[in-house]
């Protein structure tokens, strides 16, 4: 029987799950895909945003800025990566300038501190590339950018490094209550529970509707983003975020820096119906590069090495759906997390797992129990060459280049092969270590991570996928369908 | 008296002629389109008795360096018989030390071509 | 700092056919200190997965495959004991030619050249850089990538394949998945004609009957996993899609052979001033670079078509790094004449040229941007026509050449540029 299972492992189930782990409690989180992070989490803006977006009094206003708070300080901890570089609310015309104001006075009622309007010279000081029709903008030394991928890998190991379970490949079909526990059936197994969270991403609907009473429905719209990733030799185009302040022509996209080094342009806002309808489109990626001209002049958008889609969890109220399913004592919601989610997700763990612990009475585990640290993976791009080579002695197969797009060696791939949750995939790799993500897109690395694979975790060349089950890399040997001629008995020719 | 004719491109220059061959009773009595004599020739040839190198590669057992060792035709093989070689290979393996030139397969297909080692493993 | 500083003559980065061609050439020059380094566990580069045979035909007068063109080299370069070090990469080259390098045997090490010579080769165009719309499933490669796999490892990446673009990696690539077992169902081209060599078309495609669909493309791919389906429509002149012509190919593999890009970032980093033309280094008669001392050839300059060409840029390359690594100081600068490209001639490499310093004779390549037909290749020197030769045919899938005389040029010392270019008569 375990205290607490967390559906989905998402930035919010992570850190929900990697809270929970302060508590004397089980706890398994179940994930329907391979892997950490291959949801919502995964493609999203990566945005560290300063708070004074959400209306002030929502839960959105309130777990964003507190989120804000957090995630530089759990950064400390958890050693993933996050850059304070602030964001700027550019506005494009006179007119719109009370929008500007206005959104500086909600930004000060939710706690967002620094907040200033700085006029058109200074702007350009800031971002010479700024639009010629920027007037004003609105600048938030808080906001920041985070690598999604680190964040929610890191909550994982963490979690998992205090007691947490993980299963993957595991999609909950059933949750029914059973006397004073609930039954979960995922990935064909039935696990008892105690409790219950519902962190199911574009699936939360699905999952709270499998317990939630008629008049008490659930509807998640899977908003479609579509975005531009360019090279890290277009990284410095912008040094913010750069957002634009919504007019009359509608909401702009954001150019944004990357932890990585690169340079984001997205998304668009299209809802769709399918749940995994992460295609990218010629018209999206043509929005995106119009849109992304109001606020800055000619992006250099030749230096895409590639576009990706994600779907945010909308829900028609438009706040974050936490707490109690009513008539489901012990089930609980973590739903329409959509943006600030991530930023929100330090802020949502806390509160959730508060929730869950007080429900379920835990206790806290004894003092010195939990280990609050993971450690981070050496990042060889942001290193001197003296540090880089103190690594080489100490392991050799530092020297060893896997990525050199990206500069990953041999040693950060085989250190996060060997950690848990256990990346198995192409895709799994690249969250942990960023191999595969540069300008070549895993062209060179592809085959050496491979052999990476088999060598560590004994995985055949065949199993290898990008992303889980049915994306395997390859359909077979060389010849392996070809039939050799039929020899005589002697073995001549035939 | 059976007149046939094939179009063909021409493979010696960047031109890239559309030549057309006139065959009759198996004889090529002419070759059109061609702007050189490397043309005509080649034209000849192609519908005559049209030949190819065949490259692949077999696995190689017991090298430290290489899991596969290419293979190619020691010369030309005709056209026809280039899957014949490559069937003739799909069950045979290499034992290292393999140098550039061993023979891997020796009359491959019956074509009296043997079948070499382009790498050393 | 790190590790000792190391003071070496001629430091070639990259041992495939460039940094082997320029090392052999540099140390027959004289200069015997030469040490290559090279990022892969053996010499050769891309040769070793290039397992077709057309290499060398002007070079040795002989077909040869990838990897016996490459150990040609290799082994002349045993014979003259030049230094390599294997799985070592280059990090950061310094204006001041200091090398900075990993490696598991090493760690860092930094290596003072009196010569640098770049010769890292380029890279495939990958799919993102088409910004093609559809999912991210597995079962898109560049044709490099499927031909490592297939030709190193022995592992088949797709049995029902779809191949964009007609590069000749990509052509290859049909012809090799054919003869491993799988079916090739299309190549499309978005352009209305080829970048791959005729003799690519007829014997990688034309024998298997497979189609080569120009002015095509892909405009959506299917699968959320892995690859099910692409979708192939035509485009108009100015490569848009046209509505209407879309056809679906179920498939579990696109390949993609869209074009190769030099592979500068230690050149940029560098300081190296790189043509946004070629996407390499804009160089000199000598193959030298803006940085004095550094000097490039092979693909890292600008993408080939042929490898004896490279090999041949490349020695060049060698001679002359030898030459600067010998002469204690740099030489006085020398008057320089523009070399301009013009009418349908895209670049050319060089781009400068002193008739100080050049040897009796210089190749200067190009490569034209449409397919000409019955045009004139014409060279002036000022306003003055001193080439025109006719060629058939001249394509962007191939090199083109001229050659200058350093007789011609002092002959007309009041020469201030040359220019290469197309005419119609």
């Amino acid at each position: 029987m375990f205290d607490v299972i967390v559906i989905g492992a998402g930035v919010s189930g992570c850190a929900i799950a990697r809270e929970l782990a302060r508590y004397d409690a089980r706890v398994c989180v179940v994930e329907r895909e391979e892997d950490v992070c291959c949801g919502t989490s995964k493609a999203n803006s990566a945005i560290v945003h300063a708070g004074f977006d959400a209306q002030p009094g929502t839960l959105m206003g309130k777990l964003n800025a507190e989120g804000n708070r957090l995630m530089y300080e759990w950064a400390k901890d958890l050693n993933f990566g996050v850059l304070p570089i602030g964001s700027l609310v550019v506005c494009v015309s006179e007119s719109d300038l009370a929008g500007l104001y206005m959104l500086l006075e909600r930004g000060e009622k939710n706690g967002v501190p620094g907040l200033r309007i700085i006029d058109r010279k200074e702007l350009l000081e800031m971002e010479p590339h700024i639009a010629d029709k920027a007037v004003a903008a609105l600048w938030a030394p808080t906001g920041g950018i985070v690598d999604p991928f680190g964040l929610t890998v890191a909550l994982a190991e963490n979690a998992a490094s205090n007691g947490v379970e993980f299963r993957f490949n595991a999609p909950v079909t059933t949750v029914s209550r059973d006397g004073d526990h609930w039954c979960v059936t995922a990935g064909g197994e039935t696990l008892q529970t105690r409790a219950v969270i519902n962190a199911a991403g574009v699936y939360a609907d699905t999952i709270h509707n499998l317990v939630a009473e008629e008049d008490d429905r659930l509807t998640i719209v899977p908003r479609k983003g579509e975005y531009y990733l360019l090279d890290t030799t277009a990284g410095d185009y912008v040094h913010h975020t750069v957002f634009m302040l919504p007019t009359s022509m509608g909401k702009g996209v954001l150019v944004s820096p990357t932890v990585h080094g690169n340079l984001l342009v997205g998304p668009t806002a299209t809802d769709i119906d399918n749940k995994e309808g992460t295609n990218t489109t010629a018209l999206g990626l043509a929005e995106v590069a119009l849109k992304s001209s109001l606020t800055v002049k000619d992006v250099p958008l030749r230096e895409v090495i590639t576009t990706f889609a994600g779907l945010r969890a909308h829900q028609d109220k438009h706040d974050f759906v936490i707490g109690e399913v009513k008539g489901a004592p012990g089930f609980f919601d973590c739903a329409a997390i959509e943006s600030p989610g991530l930023t929100s997700a330090p802020a949502i763990g806390v509160m959730v797992s508060g929730m869950v612990a007080e429900a379920l009475s835990l206790s806290q585990k004894p003092e010195g129990v939990f280990n609050p640290t993971r450690p981070g993976v050496p990042n060889l791009m942001n290193m001197d060459f003296d540090e880089w080579d103190k690594l080489c002695q100490e392991n050799p197969a530092y020297g060893n280049i896997i990525c050199r797009c990206c500069r990953v060696s041999e040693a950060q791939i085989v250190d996060v092969m060997h950690r848990t949750p256990t990346p198995r995939s192409l895709d799994a790799i690249k969250r942990r270590t960023s191999a595969t993500m540069g300008r070549c897109q895993g062209g060179f690395c592809t085959p050496k991570i491979m052999e990476l694979l088999v060598r560590e975790l004994g995985m055949s060349p065949q199993e290898i996928t990008k992303h889980g089950p049915g994306s395997e890399l390859l359909v077979g040997t060389n010849k392996d369908h070809i039939k050799a001629p039929v020899q005589d008995q002697e073995g001549g020719e035939a | 008296m059976a007149t046939e004719k094939r179009e063909l491109t021409c493979i010696n220059c960047p031109l890239g002629c559309q030549l057309t061959v006139t065959i009759v009773d198996g004889e090529v009595i002419e070759v059109s389109g061609n702007t050189c004599k490397r043309g005509e020739v080649y034209g000849k040839k192609e519908v005559t008795n049209p030949t190819r190198i065949v490259t692949t590669t077999v696995p190689v057992i017991g090298s430290d360096h290489e899991r596969m060792v290419s293979v190619k035709t020691a010369s030309d093989v005709p056209k026809g018989k280039m899957f014949d070689v490559v069937a003739a290979l799909a069950e045979v393996t290499a034992q290292a030390p393999v140098a550039i030139g061993d023979v891997i397969l020796a009359n491959v297909a019956d074509t009296g071509v043997d079948v070499i080692a382009t790498k050393n493993a | 700092m790190t590790a000792l500083l190391e003071n070496r003559s001629v430091v070639i980065v990259g041992g495939g056919p460039a940094g082997l061609s320029a090392a052999i050439a540099a140390y027959e020059a004289g200069e015997h200190d030469v040490l290559i380094l090279e990022r892969d566990t053996q010499l050769g580069g891309i040769l070793n997965q290039c397992i077709h045979n057309g290499f060398g035909l002007h070079t040795f007068k002989e077909e040869l495959t990838g990897p016996e063109y490459a150990a040609r080299y290799i082994a002349r370069a045993d014979e003259l004991g030049i230094e390599r070090r294997l799985g070592t990469m280059v990090m950061d080259i310094s204006a001041d030619r200091i090398v900075t390098a990993v490696s598991a045997e090493r760690g860092i090490t930094r290596i003072q050249a009196s010569a640098v010579v770049l010769a890292m080769g380029c890279r495939e165009r990958p799919r993102g850089a088409l910004a093609t719309p559809g999912y991210r499933p597995a079962g898109i490669y560049s044709a490099g990538t499927a031909q490592r796999l297939v030709n190193i490892e022995g592992e088949l990446p797709g049995r029902e394949v779809v191949i964009l673009g007609s590069g000749d990696i990509g052509l290859i690539m049909a012809r090799r998945m054919t003869f491993e077992g799988a079916h090739v169902a299309c190549v499309a081209e978005v352009m209305p004609y080829s970048g791959g060599l005729k003799r690519n078309i007829v014997q990688c495609l034309d024998d298997f009957g497979i189609p080569l669909l120009l002015s095509h493309t892909v405009v959506d791919i299917e699968g959320r996993d892995r690859v099910e389906a692409v979708v192939i429509a035509e485009v108009d002149e100015r490569m848009k899609p046209i509505p209407g012509t879309e056809v679906r190919y179920p498939c579990d593999t696109l390949l993609l052979s869209v074009g190769l890009l030099p592979e500068n970032e230690l050149s940029r980093a560098a300081g190296v001033e790189l043509s946004p033309v070629t996407r390499g280094p804009v160089v000199n008669e000598s193959l030298e670079t803006s940085i004095p001392g550094v000097f490039a050839c092979g693909n890292v300059l600008h993408v080939h078509d042929l490898v004896d060409y490279v090999s041949e840029e490349a020695a060049a390359a060698g001679a002359c790094a030898a030459k600067y690594a010998q002469e204690a100081q740099a030489a006085e600068p020398a008057p320089r004449i523009t070399i301009n490209a013009k009418g349908g001639v895209r670049y050319t490499v060089p781009s400068s040229v002193s008739p100080d310093r050049m040897d009796d004779t210089l190749t200067v390549r190009f490569r034209v941007g449409n397919v000409y037909r019955d045009h004139y290749v014409s060279v002036y020197y000022g306003d003055e026509r001193v080439q025109h030769r006719k060629k058939r045919v001249m394509a962007p899938g191939e090199m083109e050449q001229v050659t200058l005389k350093r007789a011609d040029l002092l002959k007309r010392p009041d020469v201030s540029s040359i220019t290469i270019t197309l005419e119609e008569e």
